[in-house]
């Protein structure tokens, strides 16, 4: 019983230890001097292998998902007369929800793993500890660049997402249903609002991206530098980041259409 | 050489990132209808504005000229005032033109469709900030369906 | 004789487990010191300790009166470029091409024109005969070639210490002689200190000034190739001579074999 209770006091203990690490790689990597100068290049290179090499499963996602989503709502607003509104719906969901999540979802899985087996194979090859004893340090040389990288390509790829998948909602609600092309664009830009859709899209698409390249970076750096040590930080960097987006999402819904 | 590809390929990403916010700016929010100076003020006061909210559409015959900028109630008549902007290149609606609101779909958006009235001399167009006394109020389903019953009775 | 670095009274362990008790080394400067000991017994520890990578329990490492564990961050770093270390597998930067691997510690601390950083990287591929494959990804190279580049990599910066970390590990005859020859030669030419750490007897005794032998959380032997050789101690003739069986235990530290097959009666 005693033991039990330790255990889990033990536990806690290495999570808070393990949170503790992260932040302070995240301040060694992103309070540093900045080095504009050398920094920039390597951002460009990891923009992309992150968001560049994301683009298109992004894109294809995104157009099926509009595409869907307009035969879904079709079907659904026809029943009442009302499938002028398809425009509007698409875009809202797109906008609000789906952009940023499934954008978020595909990164994690797509670019977040690939960033902790990288830096993870990087410890195991001893690449880290060799930039130690160059004089440089790997969180300004390695980890900053990608999460700068992250932090810029996730909220690009959320504004493709959604505008794909509102092309393919008016392919599929316009040209193939027949819903009036006229209608579809002028009831969405009648509901849509900059500030409240578009603007907290991109906000909600900032906070996941910060929130998988960090995991993603410290999975990387902290695993244990061998082939089963690596594979699990990678799992780990994809549940986890994507439990944490699916969190934050409803957090950040809540703040920010929940109460008018 | 390879990281001469990297750098252009990041460039045509960033380009398609601009291309995606411009067009959700410009084809779906409609950044455009709330620039300053290139619009002008009506105003129409209803008994009922049902569903009617702020930035709905104002259309005559189908084509969007403007929108709905704020939804008041005047404080001695208790009747709503609905202020709308209307793009200055339609400057050039009569006094007579008549305001009602209408739903698209039967249970669509609800927009108000101006009604350009007749002109001949003597009728001014209206102005910056003039009201248009003709306004017809929104459908309220509920009010419908009472009248029903009642007239059945 | 003046010593690069010095070693007092050190100790450390590591999840537990002591690796090191209280142990002292001295590091003559321009001359070759080898650590020798079986694997697993601390020797790559022991670099990383005098790197600074590793902090030690108590105990101090001075590197030119200098103590290590001590440094601000900051000047850890510039102490760092006067060191360099050749890691066990090479530690090669996997996404750039051996020539830019050589140059790119001459990028990071210098502000040399591109032309003269080519310069030196050539020449520092023709020391080690690897001129022919700058253009090559590592990925293309063997283990030998690989650690042959690493080591142009290393003395790119004309550092005054090298540390080699089981230089000859897994290496043909042939590139084991080559590697010997470069050791021997860049200590020469260039009046490098440096250590080598190896469990290679024979390879040592032929390159090394001055040698340390582990076991056990403590320096059992040291002194010139000579009197190793002539040691009497029973310890390191063990060593010497690779006997399974003697006072070194072969076995890392576990319990009674008997008891671990038949299962505790406890
Ligand atoms: N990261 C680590 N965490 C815990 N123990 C380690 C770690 N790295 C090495 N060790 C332990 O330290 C001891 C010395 O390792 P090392 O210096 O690599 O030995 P050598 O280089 O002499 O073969 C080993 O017994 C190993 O189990
Ligand atoms: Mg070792």
């Amino acid at each position: 019983m005693l033991d039990w209770i330790a255990g889990i006091g033990a536990a806690n203990i290495a999570k808070v230890r393990s949170f503790g690490r992260a932040t302070l790689m995240l301040f060694g990597a992103v309070i540093a001097k900045p080095q504009l100068v050398k920094n920039v290049p390597l951002t460009i290179k990891q923009i992309y292998v992150v968001g560049v090499q994301s683009l298109l499963i992004i894109v294809v996602s995104g157009l099926f998902i509009g595409m869907v989503m307009a035969l879904q709502g079709y079907t659904i607003l026809v029943g009442y007369g009302a499938e002028g509104s398809l425009g509007p719906m698409v875009a809202l969901s797109l906008l609000r929800e789906l952009g940023p999540v499934v954008t978020a979802l595909l990164f994690a899985g797509r670019a977040g793993s690939a960033l902790t087996a990288e830096i993870g194979l990087m410890k195991a090859t001893e690449q880290l500890s060799s930039l130690e004893m160059m004089a440089i340090d790997p969180l300004r040389r390695i980890i900053a660049p990608r999460l700068w990288a992250g932090m810029i390509s996730m909220p690009m790829l959320t504004l493709i997402f959604s505008a794909v998948g509102i092309l393919g909602g008016h392919l599929v609600g316009v040209d193939w249903l027949g819903v009036d092309s006229g209608s579809y664009w002028s009831i969405m830009q009648s509901t849509v609002e900059w500030n409240k859709d578009v603007m907290n899209g991109i906000i909600k698409s900032l906070v996941f991206a910060f929130v998988i390249v960090w995991i993603a970076t410290y999975k990387g750096y902290d695993s244990v530098p061998t082939s089963e040590g690596i594979s699990k930080a990678t799992t780990q960097t994809v549940v986890l980041s994507s439990l944490a987006v699916l969190g934050l999402d409803f957090v950040l819904t809540a703040l920010m259409f929940g109460i008018e | 050489m390879k990281s001469r590809k990297a750098e252009l390929l990041v460039g045509v990403f960033v380009l398609l990132a601009i291309a995606a916010g411009l067009m959700l700016a410009l084809k779906v929010a409609n950044q455009t209808m709330s620039g300053k100076g290139e619009t002008y003020v009506l105003k129409a006061k209803f008994d009922n504005i049902g569903g009617l909210k702020v930035r709905s559409a104002v259309k005559v015959g189908g084509v969007t000229v403007g929108r709905v900028d704020s939804i008041t109630l005047s404080s001695n008549d208790f009747t709503p005032i609905v202020s709308m902007s209307i793009a200055k290149k339609y400057d050039k609606f009569p006094e007579t033109s008549s305001v009602s609101i209408l739903t698209s779909g039967l249970l669509g958006e609800q927009y108000i469709g101006l009604q350009p009235g007749f002109s001949m001399d003597g009728i001014k167009d209206l102005a910056d900030g003039d009201f248009v006394e003709d306004t017809k109020s929104a459908l309220v389903l509920e009010d419908l369906i009472g009248q029903f019953l009642f007239s059945k009775k | 004789m003046e010593n690069l670095i010095e070693i007092d009274n050190l100790s450390f362990s590591r999840s537990g487990r002591t690796i090191y008790d209280n142990i002292s080394m001295r590091i003559p400067k321009g001359k070759t010191t080898a650590i020798m000991g079986p694997s697993g017994i601390g020797k790559t520890t022991m670099l990383r300790l005098m790197g600074g990578q590793l902090l030690p329990d108590s105990g101090d490492i001075k590197f030119k009166g200098e103590s290590i564990p001590n440094m601000r961050r900051t000047r850890l770093f510039e102490v760092r470029r006067q060191m360099s270390m050749l890691f066990q597998s090479g530690a090669l930067f996997t996404d750039m091409s051996v020539f830019d691997n050589i140059a790119f510690p001459l990028r990071e601390h210098t502000k040399l024109s591109e032309d003269t950083i080519a310069t030196i990287v050539k020449l520092k591929l023709q020391a080690v005969g690897l001129r022919g494959a700058a253009q090559l990804m590592p990925c293309e190279l063997s283990g030998g070639m690989a650690r042959r580049a690493a080591l142009a990599r290393a003395i790119a910066l004309d550092p005054e210490l090298i540390m080699y970390d089981e230089p000859f590990a897994g290496q043909d005859p042939i590139s084991m002689g080559v590697l010997v020859k470069l050791i021997k030669a860049l200590n020469d030419a260039l009046q490098l200190t440096s250590v080598v750490v190896t469990h290679d007897v024979t390879e040592v005794l032929t390159i090394a000034d001055y040698i340390y032998i582990l076991a056990d959380q403590k320096v059992i032997g040291s002194g010139t190739p000579e009197e190793i050789k002539n040691s009497d101690s029973p310890l390191v003739q063990q060593f010497l001579q690779g006997l399974a069986d003697g006072p070194v235990p072969f076995h890392y530290p576990a319990g009674d074999l008997q008891t671990a097959l038949l299962g505790a009666s406890c």
